[in-house]
Parts: structure tokens; sequence; C-alpha cells
């Protein structure tokens, strides 16, 4: 079955990298521009995980975890923030606002693939 | 056909930094609402993320101090002076060529660069003292990056047990954590052997499917660390409750003794040591999320501050990214179809169809359509000039800071869109021009005083669409052209005679000559390598012309035309020589079929049009080319009018005119090397090739050869005067 992740972020290379990185590890995955472009592609379907940046236009990350979160369907999907940033103050905010978990750019293809095998429950 | 990770990271670099510049221009202006310093902001730190993942140290680090500050005065912490504004805005041109040098694989740091760090980080410690509002833990912090906070630690490479409890909050799956997966995660380490509390379940009356009532007790063995348990379990830290103990090798596991075995007691700071709570709080239980005192307050955390407004301005429109060579390929292709239509009308009209028949209006609408691609195709290569007047706005802070002069740049027309090639072979003349309005133009502050101007100097870009062209101004307020220099300059570099009576324009032009040079002292900016003839030669090169206008005490004007395409010519099809040729239809004023008497000898060899009163130099296109030795006869002859580089207008003559229309270009240049007064060719309608005269060197051939362009046979010559007199 095929596991469909969202990617969120407004830098066309990190998301490119994510989507070729996912894609290459068999995962289904769309990309959004944005915030607002990832909370209207997340209403579309039924994903498995969210993958999303931290600051971007019209709408930030935490903006995505909580209209995720806040929304009817499928509100406890895990969400994996993506950010430059590691420290703790934007950790604990991150999990506070209803991040799944983190990853810090820049990322190691294997292990960011690991992650989201271990989230979506996928071997 | 994919494009690689770097070159996008590149190309997106190139918009970013695009972007920041609009923002700080946008900031320059006064403009500081909160969504331009965010747009700043985001800007420098996606250069930032992305650059991190590219390994680009140095971009990086100078990113985080540039954002930092960035950072602050977007919280409203730091309020920018002048002397903020512009540490600010060099530090965008230092990111710029930091991200230059990284695209080049070099790996020099920009000169600035160093003072700019220590002034950003002047700037952003003094937050320490400026703004103890700021928690501590919220301040900057810049961690280098680590690869994975997952990172599989090292294994301590022997056999242990561990007693695992784990207790998921609500919050844990409100943060879309599954506890089956994290214990797969576990059961993955090493043996494990687990048993699920299922007491907490509630009668069903009252169970809540959204409350979590389980809990877990485990051991698990093997060749484990207990960070790797740790790892398991890193996400959800503050979401359970957990705890992880090495048990003894002698030490019984707990449930081996008893599953409501009391734990053993060296918790971690956990507030609650109950083993397996009834509820998952044990203050509030109705309240879900009330368990653990630090994921209560986030519940309700208000929305976050950073989310900016649905700003309008920023809102992305969807983009495609072509690579320009299949654009250019498109181009080519329309080109051939337009080629192509014109071939089938004439094979038609050969085999007798009527101009009104129903073939030739269908085939005038095919026609029309291959038009309306070829516009559509056209329109893809379109960018507007913006960024490139932008980068102008750096040279000139770069050039008003090195000479001691506050100069403004103000923009009219950004969005006058021209060809992408236009705009990129536009800025090395562009450049040029702008520091030369600094250098040259602009007077030092107080030569402006004496003048009675503001210690401002304004240096003004200008586009605009006008009639088919794109026209683009260089202007300043400074002190105009010194024209009896330039005068004198051009007679000591023997360019022009000392007598020569030019007019005031004629004057002005002569900057453009080849070997002319306006400093009279060599300025490290403008430097004395670079004429003005090399900027003309580059716009002369795109199809364009320049020209220069100067009000002594007023300022000075370049005005650049240059044609909306490189691709396709509106020309004027002409027969020279028994050659079909194509002059541009821009440089054409007129064209003159001529009184016998219009037409008067100069001198042993030249000749004169006589236009309304003014004389006009004739020049014979078949023997500026080469194409005749024939004695020229300028009774049989078509003369086309043609504007010249800021003199006066000359007569071409031609044997016959015999169509206008667009004509597809194709460069010679690739087949035959440059051909002196030829800019290329065309395919026409049937299907034979045709050059392109380039006028402007025609006049510049026949000026350099005045034998040739015009009567050669003197008899005739005499005959004609006789005739004439």
């Amino acid at each position: 079955m095929t596991v469909a992740i969202l990617a969120i972020d407004d830098s066309r290379t990190i998301r490119e990298m994510v989507s070729r990185t996912l894609t290459g590890a068999g995962f289904d995955v769309t990309t959004a521009n944005d915030g607002a472009e990832g909370v209207e592609a997340f209403a579309t379907r039924r994903f498995d995980a969210v993958v999303t940046d931290i600051n971007m236009p019209r709408l930030d990350g935490f903006g995505v975890i909580e209209a995720i979160r806040g929304g009817d369907t499928n509100r406890r999907v895990p969400i994996l923030v993506l950010t430059t940033e590691s420290g703790p103050a934007l950790k604990d905010r991150a999990r506070k606002a209803g991040a799944t978990g983190w990853i810090v750019k820049p990322f190691e293809d294997r292990a960011f693939v690991d992650v989201l095998n271990r989230v979506t429950g996928r071997d | 056909m994919s494009e690689s990770l770097r070159d996008m990271f590149f190309a997106e670099c190139e918009d970013l930094l695009d972007a920041l510049s609009e923002g700080l221009a946008r900031m320059g202006e006064g403009t500081q609402d909160g969504e331009t310093v965010n747009a700043i902001f985001r800007a420098v730190h996606s250069i930032k993320g992305a650059a991190g993942a590219f390994g680009l140290e140095a971009i990086v680090g100078f990113a985080h101090s540039y954002e930092t500050v960035l950072d602050r005065v977007r919280s409203g912490e730091l309020e920018p002076d002048a002397e903020t504004l512009r540490t600010i805005i060099r530090s965008s041109d230092v990111l710029s060529d930091l991200v230059d040098a990284a695209r080049n694989d070099r790996d020099d740091t920009p000169e600035a660069m160093g003072p700019l760090l220590e002034a950003l980080t002047a700037l952003s410690a003094a937050s320490a003292h400026a703004a103890p509002a700021r928690p501590a833990g919220e301040a900057a912090v810049f961690e280098p990056m680590a690869a994975m906070p997952i990172a599989i630690l090292p294994i301590e490479g022997q056999e242990a047990r561990f007693a695992i409890d784990f207790t998921p909050e609500r919050s844990l799956f409100d943060n879309g954590h599954d506890p089956a997966r994290l214990l797969k995660a576990l059961g993955a380490l090493g043996r494990l052997d687990l048993l699920c509390d299922t007491a907490a379940i509630p009668v069903l009356g009252t169970f809540d499917p959204e409350e979590p009532f389980l809990s877990w007790r485990m051991v698990l063995e093997g060749d484990i660390a207990e960070g790797e348990i740790r790892n398991v379990f890193s996400f959800v830290e503050g979401l359970c409750r957990l705890s992880v103990i090495r048990l003894d090798d002698d030490a019984p596991a707990p449930f081996d003794v008893c599953a409501e075995a009391p734990r053993i007691a060296a918790e971690e700071a956990k507030p609650d040591p109950v083993p397996v709570p009834p509820m998952p709080g044990p203050d509030d239980p109705g309240e879900p999320g009330a368990t653990a005192a630090r994921s209560t307050p986030s519940a309700s955390a208000p929305p976050p501050s950073a989310a900016p407004p649905a700003g309008a301005n920023s809102a992305a429109r969807p983009t495609l990214r072509v690579d320009p060579e299949r654009v250019d390929r498109l181009i080519n292709t329309v080109g051939e179809l337009i080629i192509n239509q014109a071939v089938i009308s004439q094979r038609l009209a050969a085999l007798g169809a009527e101009p009104n028949s129903e073939i030739m209006g269908d085939l005038d609408d095919y026609r029309h359509l291959a038009r309306d691609i070829q516009e559509g195709v056209m329109a893809i290569r379109a960018q507007p000039v913006k960024p490139l007047f932008q980068r102008m706005g750096r040279i000139i802070r770069e050039a008003s800071e090195a000479l001691g002069k506050d100069v403004v740049m103000v923009t009219e027309g950004e969005g006058t869109e021209v060809d992408k090639t236009v705009v990129e072979r536009l800025a090395d003349p562009l450049t040029h021009m702008v520091r030369n309005a600094v250098d040259h133009g602009i007077e030092s502050i107080a030569d402006r005083r004496a003048a009675g101007k503001p210690d401002q100097g304004t240096v003004r870009l200008l586009a605009a669409h006008r009639s088919g062209h794109v026209h683009i101004e260089i202007s300043d307020d400074g002190g105009g052209l010194h024209r009896e220099r330039i005068f004198q300059t051009a007679v000591d570099k023997g360019l022009i005679p000392p007598d020569a009576k030019l007019t005031e324009s004629e004057i002005d032009n002569l900057l453009f000559l080849p070997g002319f040079s306006t400093a009279s002292k060599i300025s490290k900016l403008s430097g004395r390598g670079v004429g003005m003839d090399v900027v003309k030669t580059a716009i002369t090169s795109l199809g364009g012309r320049v020209t220069i206008a100067s009000r002594p005490g007023a300022g000075s004007t370049f005005s650049i035309t240059l044609p909306l395409t490189l691709a396709v010519l509106d020309g004027m099809i002409v027969t020279v020589a028994g050659q079909t040729m194509v002059l541009p239809l821009h440089s054409i004023l007129e064209t003159i079929r001529p009184n016998t008497r219009d037409v008067r000898p100069l001198g042993a060899e030249g000749h004169v049009l006589s236009i309304r009163g003014s004389y006009v130099p004739i020049i014979s296109l078949a023997h500026v080319l080469g194409l005749s030795d024939e004695p020229f006869d300028p009774q049989s002859c078509i003369f086309v009018l043609i504007r010249t580089e800021g003199s006066s207008p000359v007569s071409l003559a031609v044997d016959s005119i015999s169509d206008q229309r667009q004509v597809v270009i194709k460069s010679l240049e690739g087949n035959y090397g440059t051909i002196p007064g030829i800019s290329a060719a065309t395919i026409l309608g049937d299907g034979k090739i045709a050059l392109i005269v380039d006028t402007d060197t025609v006049v510049v051939l026949a000026a350099q050869n005045p034998s040739i362009q015009m009567f050669r046979n003197k008899d005739e010559s005499h005959e004609h005067l006789a005739a004439l007199g």
C-alpha cells in the first residue's frame, strides 16, 4: 500500500529535495508551496504524514499544525517539522503546537526516510 | 531533463535575493510594515535553510547572523536607524556575493563581510542589554547543524535489560503519534516482553474514545544502550509518562514477580510516580490534556504571532520554470511555421489561387494563428526589468558610498517586460552608465550646495514600451556634460577636426565614439578602460540605439531604445544589385523616389539628397557591401532615409522596395562569422535567404571609405552636374 506524504515548504529546493528523497523511497509525495496551500492540499485526500517547514509566507508551519490538529478530518496525522533551527525553544513550541516530531535541515536521506517509516508505520 | 538540485538551489537563491532587495528597497523608502520585514527575513532564512542542505557553511553562517538581526527588527525589538538600515542593506550585497562565490565554486569571502559580521553581531548582541523583555530561552540560538536528532547513539556493546513503563497521554495521540509504532520500534531493538494494562478502561457508558486508557510495562533485553530506547521516545517526550530503568542482571523483571509490583524507585523526574493511574490525569481526570503540567498551557496557546497576515503581495503566483533552450526551440519552430505559411501562400498564388478565394482566406487565418502563437511564445521569454533595476540600486549604493556622495535611485516602469536575453545583456552597459551617472554626473555635495541643489542626488531609471520598442532611460540631476571639454577631448584624440561645426547634441554623442573617455582624471570607479563606446556596442548588438541628452547644470539623460524581441524583426524587403535584402524597419525614417534635381553632387565623388531644404548624404548600399562595381546611377534608385546614431540621417540607395514584413532572424555568425554591414539573415516566403542589413555599420563603413559611397564615374558625375545646372 502506498503511503501518502504531504510536504510543505516554500523553498523550491527543499521541496524538491524532500520530494526526491521520499519518492525514491517509495512514498507517494504531494508538495505544497506554503502553509495555506498545504492546508488546502491536506483537505483533498488522506495523507499518512505531513512534513512542513516553519517559516513560510501566508501561513507558517505552526499555523499548518494548528489548522490540521484543529480540523475535523485526519487530525491525528503525524506531522513532522522540517527546520533549520534546532533550538529547544522552537522544538518546544512545535511540540506544543502539536508537531509529532522534527527533522533538522540538512537531513540525511536515510535517516529522513527512517523517521517517516517510523511515524507512518511503514516497514 | 531533471534540473539538478544544485542548479535549482541557485536559481531559487536568485529569486530570493531579488525578493530580498525588493523588500529592502521598500524598507529604504520607509515602508517597515510587518509583511515587508517578514518577507526580507524569510528570504534570508530560506537561503540559509537551503544552503545548509548543500553544506555551504559560509552562507549559512552569514545568513544566520543576518537573520538574527532581521528577526529582532521583525519582532519590533530593534528599531532600525539609518546606520542599521545601511548594515542590513549592505549585508544583502554580501549575501549575494557569497551565493555567487558558491555558485562558481569559489571560497573567497567578500571583503565587506568581516566588518559587516561584526556590525551584525553588535546589533544582535545589543538585545541582551536593550531588550530584557525577551525571555532568555527565546533568544535566537544558533546550534551547529546536527545531521538528525534521532541519530543512532553508540552502542554499549553488552547485553542489558531494561524495564520500561510507558503511559501515553492524550496529547501523544493529538500530536499524531501511535503507541503501536513506538512499541514496534522498541521491539526492533531487542527481545521485548510486554504487558498492556487495561485496568483504566471505564465501563462502556462513560467511555470516551478520544481518551487514552492504556499503559504498557515492558522488559527489553538485548545488546542495547539506554540512549537507543530514549531515542525511540524522543518525539513523545512530554506527551507521555515514561520510565526507563536498567535492571541489574540479577534483579527480576518487575512483572516476573507480579503485574501489580511497585515500580522501582529510581524514577527520573516524573511528577507522578503512580504506576498505573486509573485515569490519564491525577489532578483533573475529566479534563483532557490536563494530566501533565507541561502539556497544559499549550492547548490554549494563542495563535503564533509569527504567522504573517495573508499578505497580498507575498502570495506567490504559481509559476512554471522552463529551460530557456526549450523556449528558444519553440520560438525557432514558430518562426519556421510563419515562413512555411508564406511559402504555401506563394505556391498557391503561383497555382492561380485568387487572393479572395476561400483557401487564401483560410491561409490568412493560419497566418494570424501563427502570429498569435509567436506572440505567446515571445511572452514566455519576456521578463520585467525590475530585478535589473534593483541590481542597479546596489551599484548606485556602492558607487556613492565609495565617492562620498549621497545618491538615491528612483525607478519607474519596473514592470516593463523585455526579452530575457535583452535583460541579461543590458546588465553590463546599464551598470556602466549608472556608475558614470554617480561618478561623473552627480556633483560632490559641496558643488551641489553651491548650485543650490539638495545634497542628495537622484539617478532615475525608467523603462517603458513605446511604439513597439522598449525604451530605457538613465538620467541624473547632476551637472550635465561639459561640452567644451568633450569637444576638446575629441579634437585632441583626433576624432574630429578642430574646426568641426557640431550641434550640442552631436557634441554630447561624441562620448560614444570609440577611443573616447570622459574622465579627465582616472577614477577608481568608472576607470578609463571601458568607454561609452563599449556601452554603445553592447546596445547596438541587441538591435538597439543609445543617445544622450544633457542640460548644463540640470543633468544628463541616456536613452536606450531596444527591440521587443531579438527573434523577429520588422523589416523592409529591398533589392540591392539583384540581391534581396532586409532593412530593419526601426531605423527607417522614410522612403523617397527623388526628382532628378534632388540629387546633388558633393565634391568629386559624393552626392547628397536634398530633402525639404536640407541635404542628406547618399550611400549606395550595393557599393558599400561590395555587391557592385558598376557606376552608381542615382536615377534608377530609390532612397531609404535611415536614422543613425545621434547624428543626422543618411539615405541608402537601393534598387527597389518590394515588401514590408516581419522576418525571423537567423544568426549567421555560427556559420560565417561576422560580416561587416550584415547583422543576420532570414528566410523569405519563397524559401530564399535574404541578408539583414546592419544600417549603423553600413554608415560607418561608408564613412571609412568615402570613395565607394558615391559616383565612381567622374564623367557621369559632371554630366549629371551639367544636367542639374
